[in-house]
């Protein structure tokens, strides 16, 4: 395969301009500078490319149209949602054509008697969720930028969101995608039944991260609204003992909808912009929400007191009504944006864990902080093992965002290390893709480049994402020798 | 147990040698699907002695076990620590794990816990060329790199022969108990969607062409409230009505007629084929036997948006899974040729062509 990311394309851009002409409105191709400047970079904006063009369809007949030309010339698509993305998935290329599905936001059904809603990929999260409501039912998956991210999206990143260990990713919720392949074939994948013939291609899609279909239609699974959400704060003097209670809570036969862990420096940011409540004093926070029949829940809000008690929390709080769980939830919701507060950049990290390993993670984070000479703070998907990292930088001090990017490496290669991985739930993207290199020997990544291949033969489908080539391993390799083992020996060296 | 054992490394060099010759392979674990799928033929490559659980952390919620350990054996380790599989894979006789994931098929739970592939965390799998590959892991989130471990689910064992499983657990519910009443087919299956809209602990619902049956987990506060409303009268052994439709012993799946699973909305209403229905997942999973022919009960689920398949009995040299749209046939070939380029493994046993 080549790399497409870095081949020159076969026909001229105002060549292309006039074919895109032929089936899409003047406005709907984009070129000059200023134009192509907003799609530069998604919600990772450290990494920027200024598209080769862009493209705005608005039927599925165009989209097939789109494909089908850049597939003859040869010319790679990288197709972008909302560009809410924090992997940098949706990066465009100076070479390539920028496909954006914004305009797909119509929800196509809502079927409250199969409980399933048919929507385009444009459409937010959310606002399936507030167009299911009238029937008492919900989408389930809430990334905690389900206001503005959009549902194609969250597919192609198999996005998370606070509620996982319970409700499960977009992969679990999801029931069907019609999508384009590089040539230009429709196919349907699932649709509005549980399971449907031939190999599982509807797991490989979510989650592909645009690599090999291009989605234009999903089906996704509604659940009913939980009769009553309880959610509990409790404050810990250490993180060992939260990381404890979050243990014993799931051993006494638990699963409850939400439950999200905080230190120190997260919860003094979320608590001056969002004046939750939370405990600025505490080591350690946990969030603790309990769903289900009023009956359910009122056990299990007991059962959890107790339990929080015992693992020495210093103080344990119940939502007293539905504002005061909007408050507590709104801080952890918030925290990103709260720790974009208090300095001038930060730099999330995503890598999930066995839970056994949160206090040893959380301490060499702590060292390693102190050796980058960096701060941290950490908010934690406890539940489900998910730790994000915020490394705060200022990307105006000469060396400090290569720094940066250092530290950040160090902790996913960490999360390996534990037996974890390096992305739980915002992708490999352009971001992490030197640490896949850390996660997966030769063998495994040659396997995922043959998935590749058996979709998009040419390599064209967002090229230079989520799977780094061994070459690139190799170099990535040359600059981490541990313990003078060499990773991917079998290689060449140059 | 002492008759745990690796072997993976004898079975890579099992399919490695098979990969050099272009011999074809039938993977065998515990024999208790042999009838499903396609019939094929090729030597047999036996995982069942690759057994034991290799690690069980009950805080965790994961377990990771050797393909050819038995379902069972994982089951009531798992219940010692008061957990339990969630997808209810049919056990049928001695089902290993390995077989499990291979056939993909979840219980009567399914609409409610979620499907096997759902709790599939991560595999290590021999491809074709004889390579032991590592995907996904023991962590709940995982998002690096293709989703291969779900794509094993259901595969049959033609893209890879699978060696170790690593799957999320649940724990027990408190209580359960179930109901049942007598209903007519459109009722039963307009009130099993019905009570699945709402926000009650129902895990199972099915429809034997007399009775509705509904379980409900959770609770004891909980099932008793949900139990008040929906009505009904108590089953007395319950865990045995649910494994037995599992593992098809109720009376209705005996006999020689082909038994068709057809996968459907779960709110459609009745598809107008001869033979006799029974309704599992709430109307999603629609069970029957017949001896129509295949073309006309696949066109009958295909015109309500559904798949057919010949799940037991019939021809099975025969193609017996829902036919592909040719886009999607392509990437189907496609894809096995990048897992077993030499069309060694299982070949034929999910379609004729691969």
């Amino acid at each position: 395969m080549r790399a497409q990311e870095n081949s020159r394309p076969m026909i001229d851009r105002a060549k292309m301009v006039r074919a895109l002409h032929e089936f899409l409105p003047v406005t709907a191709v984009l070129f000059e500078a200023e134009d192509l400047r907003p799609y530069e970079c998604d919600g990772l904006s450290a990494y920027r490319h200024i598209p080769w063009l862009v493209v705005l369809p608005e039927t599925v007949q165009q989209i097939q149209q789109i494909m089908r030309l850049c597939h003859r010339y040869e010319i790679p698509v990288v197709a972008r949602g909302a560009g809410t993305g924090l992997s940098g998935g949706a990066l465009p290329l100076e070479n390539g054509v920028l496909l954006s599905l914004a305009k797909f936001n119509q929800i196509l059904d809502i079927d409250p008697r199969n409980r399933i809603a048919r929507v385009q990929p444009g459409v937010r999260n959310l606002a399936i969720s507030e167009a299911a409501a009238e029937h008492g039912l919900y989408y389930a998956p809430d990334p905690s930028s389900q206001i503005a991210c959009s549902i194609g999206g969250n597919v192609a990143e198999n996005a998370g969101g606070v509620h996982c260990l319970k409700y499960g990713l977009t992969v679990h919720n999801v029931l069907g995608v019609k999508a384009f392949t590089m040539n230009g074939d429709l196919i349907e994948l699932g649709g509005a039944t549980f399971d449907s013939p031939g190999y599982d291609l509807l797991a490989l899609m979510t989650g592909s991260e645009g690599m090999l279909a291009v989605i234009v239609e999903v089906t996704v699974k509604l659940l009913p609204i939980p009769e009553r959400a309880q959610i509990l704060l409790a404050a810990f003097d250490n993180v060992e003992r939260a990381g404890a209670a979050v243990a014993a809570i799931i051993a006494d036969g638990i699963i409850p909808a939400g439950l999200e862990m905080m230190d120190n420096p997260a919860i003094r940011a979320a608590e001056d912009f969002v004046h939750a409540g939370y405990p600025v004093d505490a080591a350690a926070m946990l969030l603790c929400e309990l769903d289900g029949t009023n009956e359910e829940v009122s056990e299990q809000v007991m059962q959890v007191r107790r339990l929080l008690q015992q693992c020495g929390a210093s103080e344990v709080r119940t939502a007293q009504d539905e504002a005061e769980r909007a408050r507590m939830w709104a801080g952890r919701k918030a925290a990103f944006p709260a720790v974009g507060r208090i300095s001038p950049d930060y730099y999330c990290m995503d890598g999930t864990i066995p839970r056994k390993q949160l206090a040893h993670v959380l301490s060499r984070i702590g060292e390693m902080s102190k050796e980058y000479d960096l701060p941290v703070a950490n908010v934690f998907h406890a539940g489900d093992g998910n730790l994000h990292p915020l490394i705060l930088y200022d990307a105006n001090r000469p060396g400090e965002l290569e720094r940066t990017e250092e530290f950040g490496g160090k902790i996913l290669e960490l999360c390996v290390a534990v037996g974890g991985t390096i992305t739980g739930e915002h992708g490999v993207g352009v971001e992490k893709i030197n640490q896949m290199c850390v996660q997966f020997p030769s063998a495994e990544l040659q396997q995922f480049h043959a998935v590749k291949a058996a979709f998009d033969p040419l390599g064209l489908l967002n090229p230079g994402k989520a799977v780094p080539t061994l070459s690139r391993c190799a170099e990535f390799g040359a600059m981490h020798v541990h313990g003078g083992k060499l990773p991917h020996p079998e290689l060449d060296r140059f | 147990m002492n008759n745990n054992s690796d072997i993976s490394a004898q079975l890579a060099e099992r399919v490695r040698e098979a990969h050099t010759k272009g011999t074809a392979l039938n993977i065998h674990g515990g024999g208790s699907k042999d009838f499903y799928g396609r019939q094929t033929d090729g030597e047999p490559l036996d995982v069942s002695a690759h057994r034991g659980i290799v690690s069980y952390e009950p805080t965790e919620l994961v377990v990771t076990a050797r393909a050819g350990t038995p379902l069972n054996d994982i089951e009531a380790a798992l219940s010692e620590r008061g957990q339990m599989i969630p997808f209810g894979a049919p056990r049928f006789v001695n089902c290993t794990l390995g077989g499990a994931v291979a056939s993909g098929l979840s219980g009567p739970g399914r609409p409610y816990y979620g499907a096997l592939r759902d709790f599939v965390l991560g595999v290590k799998i021999i491809n074709g060329k004889g390579e032991i590959l590592n995907f996904g892991g023991q962590v709940m989130k995982n998002v690096a790199g293709y989703d291969v471990s779900r794509t094993m689910v259901g595969a049959l064992g033609t893209l890879g022969v699978l060696v170790e499983i690593s799957i999320k657990v649940l724990p027990q519910p408190v209580s359960k108990l179930t109901v049942q009443k007598s209903l007519a087919t459109d009722v039963a299956l307009d009130a099993m969607n019905r009570w699945s809209g709402r926000p009650l602990p129902i895990t199972a619902a099915c429809y034997d062409g007399n009775n509705m049956y509904l379980r409900l987990c959770g609770s004891n506060a909980a099932v008793d409230s949900a139990r008040k409303k929906l009505g009904g009268e108590l089953v007395e052994t319950p865990d045995e009505f649910w494994q037995k439709l599992r593992d098809h012993r109720h009376g209705f799946f005996s006999g020689e007629r082909p038994l068709w699973r057809l996968s459907v909305p779960p709110a459609t209403p009745q598809i107008s084929l001869p033979g006799k229905w029974y309704y599992d997942w709430g109307g999603a999973q629609r069970w029957l036997r017949s001896d129509a022919p295949t073309e006309k009960v696949q066109a009958a689920a295909g015109a309500v948006g559904g798949y057919a398949e010949c799940f037991r009995h019939g021809d099975r040299a025969a193609e017996v899974f829902h036919p592909l749209p040719a886009p999607l046939m392509k990437l189907h070939r496609n894809l096995k040729q990048a897992f077993d380029p030499r069309g060694i493994l299982n070949p034929g046993r999910l379609y004729k062509d691969f």
